[in-house]
């Protein structure tokens, strides 16, 4: 017989689970006690702030392909985990979250530190539970990593009461293989492929759009193997980028609303379109009337719930996107589309000549955001990974990031959660000590989780912060720019002295402020063997481009 | 619009139904009636959810319905393919209790199942407009009180739900 607290840590060990984010407090102080044991089997990451840590757990999680786990107490350790359900929910991220709560006894009463967590987190949970009796313990977490990592991949939060993980029981750990009510295999209907080999094969300008569905199924190889063969262009979305090079022939760019200029435009000229594991985010499609009404859409998803949830498809292909276009390889012909990719190089061409050179080798005096990456991209590691927050910044390096390899990019898409980049680039790093995570933020979102600065500073996590100083929260003011008449409400910042904040950290850092002095700053930052913080002080009034103005159709994408 | 009856086979587990509303509300659809119950398998569950919505609306509640981990299986039906029932309660004074009274408890159908010293209580079953209209008829008997049930129902075509619970 062991304890409750014990057997929560080495039913964590038992899944395989070598590293934990938390943040202690009185109702998961029993797990805490538990883990001063085992050191050498599990190591915890003490964050400074418990959003810190669910952020940590997702950048860890996205980065290495496993569970992501985290740990807090009761109340406001647990309502502090919300944000990073959510986004963990929407951008489909495997966690284990446990929270430790009052004991049994005083469910329901408010005592101390006592929150409905398992009501709060029910829409931001792929599932969750409450564990009352220490016999429940190992099977809920067992039940949890099956349920985060299977299937489509989400956040799952257990809630253990106190006096459950102080009580004792028996401790033999059994995985769980499955239950009925759950189905995450789903056998590829044959006639559904043939169908979409059909369409394929007849098509004249068929366009395939991926997504992070790639990423979540192993299917890089299966996509590659696929495009090679049928020679369709292909565009990303934004979390979708890392799933196939950048220097793949068939690769056009990037979709979205801070997207590509030709992906976004051709999307209304395609005969057929093939999704591949990506969901028709609003920021993707613009205005749906507008959207690809011209063409028979192919969906390849793995949840049924997707399937014509915004884009009413001409064949769902369901099931894992590995196995279908491994399928749908061998059924369609070989082909080149050179009338059709020529397209794509025109307008890239165009976006090239008044968008990206401006931005990557300006001639005016103040630095653009697009000439940092630009530089970071000169000596970066094929294998690099990008962190960014959210906001101008984060379109920025995504745009003009070099992807070379799967799970090289973290960043919270569907949620747009700001704060989310330091923490994540932490976990990120946590990871593997030996990659470069290159962690891009601007100076609204770097202040909402500032404090895991401690947290890099503790764990020596040789994460390159990446800071682009314009003083505004750019992307709202873009916005009150364009559509509210220039008045900036409230978007300018004045801001602290960043460097002192980083040196008060132990942290090298090095601020630049003339463009002569960036590529030594880069090249020092990514030699550097520890954290590093450098700060560039952007132009204050940049914009993002092209765009999709909200309500406006794909074709509708401007360049300035 | 139409009114659609969605079935929910589902464990019986805490938080369940908590789990299945949230996505009417997230989607701002109404929830006409609702029951629960026992199935008759053992350990499994029975919801009965009556929305009035359009179809395409249904299809995807169901499919968001399917995709909570504990549940097991939704289907949606049209009233037509639905057999159901709901049951009516109507607590009428003694006082008001004359002839004309038992003509109309004859002509509908219903039931006195309880008497007590200061009032009655009728039972009728049967389709929300057949209950509706004697609720209308006994508000001018001096109706003391009225519950109405959640739709209960079963499917008319022959599949069980045994092929989804191995």
């Amino acid at each position: 017989m062991i304890r409750g607290a014990d057997i929560v840590v080495r039913s964590l060990i038992a899944e395989n689970a070598d590293i934990i984010f938390g943040y202690p407090g009185g109702a998961i102080m029993p797990v805490y006690d538990a883990l001063h044991d085992y050191h050498d089997e599990l190591r915890h990451v003490l964050t400074r702030h418990e959003q810190g840590a669910i952020h940590a757990a997702q950048g860890y999680a996205r980065v290495s392909g496993k569970v992501g786990v985290c740990i807090a107490t009761s109340g406001p350790g647990a309502t502090n985990l919300i944000t990073g359900l959510a986004d963990a929910q929407i951008d489909s991220t495997p966690l284990v979250c446990i929270t430790g709560q009052v004991a049994s006894h005083l469910l329901g009463t408010d005592a101390f530190q006592e929150t409905d967590v398992v009501g709060i987190s029910m829409p931001g949970t792929k599932w969750n539970i409450q564990v009352r009796r220490v016999e429940d313990i190992a099977p809920a977490i067992a039940k949890g990593f099956y349920i985060a990592k299977s299937g489509r991949p989400g956040p799952v939060l257990i809630d253990i009461t106190k006096d459950a993980q102080t009580d004792f029981g028996d401790f033999n750990y059994s995985k769980c293989l499955g239950f009925r009510s759950y189905r995450t295999h789903i056998p590829i209907e044959k006639s559904a492929i043939q169908e979409a080999a059909f369409l394929i094969n007849m098509a004249k300008r068929p366009y395939v759009l991926f997504g992070q569905g790639v990423v979540l199924g192993q299917a890089e190889n299966e996509l590659k193997a696929f495009l090679d063969k049928s020679g369709i262009p292909a565009a990303s979305t934004l979390l979708g980028s890392g799933a196939l090079s950048e220097d793949h022939p068939n690769y056009v760019g990037k979709l979205g609303m801070h997207g590509n200029y030709a992906p976004n435009l051709l999307t209304n000229q395609c005969d057929v379109l093939i999704a591949v594991g990506m969901r028709f985010d609003d920021r993707v499609t613009g205005d749906l009337k507008r959207y690809a009404k011209q063409a028979k859409v192919i969906h390849l998803e793995l949840d049924p719930a997707e399937i014509n949830k915004i884009v009413k498809c001409e064949v769902a292909v369901l099931g894992s996107c590995k196995d279908s276009l491994s399928l749908l390889t061998d059924a369609v012909n070989v082909n080149a589309y050179p009338d059709w990719m020529s397209k794509f190089q025109e307008l890239t061409d165009e976006e090239n000549a008044t968008v990206i050179q401006p931005d990557l080798k300006p001639t005016k005096a103040g630095l653009t955001m697009g000439e940092v990456i630009h530089q970071i991209n000169q000596y970066k590691a094929d294998d690099a990974i990008l962190v960014t927050d959210v906001g101008q910044h984060q379109m920025i390096a995504w745009r003009y990031f070099n992807y070379k390899k799967p799970r090289t990019q973290v960043t919270s898409g569907g949620l747009g959660t700001m704060g989310f980049a330091l923490p994540a680039a932490l976990g990120a790093q946590m990871y593997d000590f030996s990659r470069q995570v290159v962690c891009v933020v601007g100076d609204g979102g770097i202040q909402m989780t500032i404090q895991e600065l401690g947290t890099i500073m503790q764990t020596k996590a040789p994460v390159k912060i990446v800071l682009l100083n314009n003083n505004f929260l750019g992307m709202v003011r873009q916005w009150q720019q364009m559509f509210f008449d220039k008045r900036y409400s409230f978007t300018e910042l004045d801001n602290p002295d960043f460097i002192k904040i980083a040196e008060a950290y132990n942290i090298r850092a090095q601020k630049v402020t003339e463009r002569g002095d960036l590529q030594e700053a880069i090249e020092d930052m990514l030699i550097h063997d520890g954290p590093y913080f450098l700060e560039v002080v952007v132009e204050k009034e940049d914009n993002v481009f092209p765009m999709i103005a909200t309500g406006c159709s794909v074709e509708e994408v401007r360049l300035s | 619009m139409k009114r659609y009856t969605i079935f929910v086979i589902t464990e019986n587990f805490i938080g369940i139904l908590n789990r299945i509303t949230i996505i009417f509300t997230r989607r701002g659809i109404n929830i006409d009636a609702l029951t629960a119950s026992e199935s008759r398998l053992e350990g499994i569950h029975r919801i009965t959810i009556e929305v009035t919505a359009t179809e395409e609306s249904v299809i995807q509640l169901v499919n968001q319905i399917e995709k909570i981990i504990d549940v097991i299986k939704a289907f949606y039906h049209e009233d037509d393919s639905v057999v159901y029932q709901e049951i009516a309660l109507y607590k009428i004074p003694v006082s008001r209790l004359d002839s004309g009274l038992e003509k109309i408890i004859r002509q509908h159908n219903a039931k006195i199942i309880a008497a007590e010293p200061d009032f009655v209580v009728l039972e009728l079953s049967g389709h929300k407009e057949q209950t509706q209209e004697l609720l209308e008829i006994l508000k001018t008997y001096g109706l003391l009180e009225f519950a109405r049930s959640g739709r209960v129902a079963v499917a008319k075509r022959m599949l069980t739900i045994d092929s989804f619970v191995k």
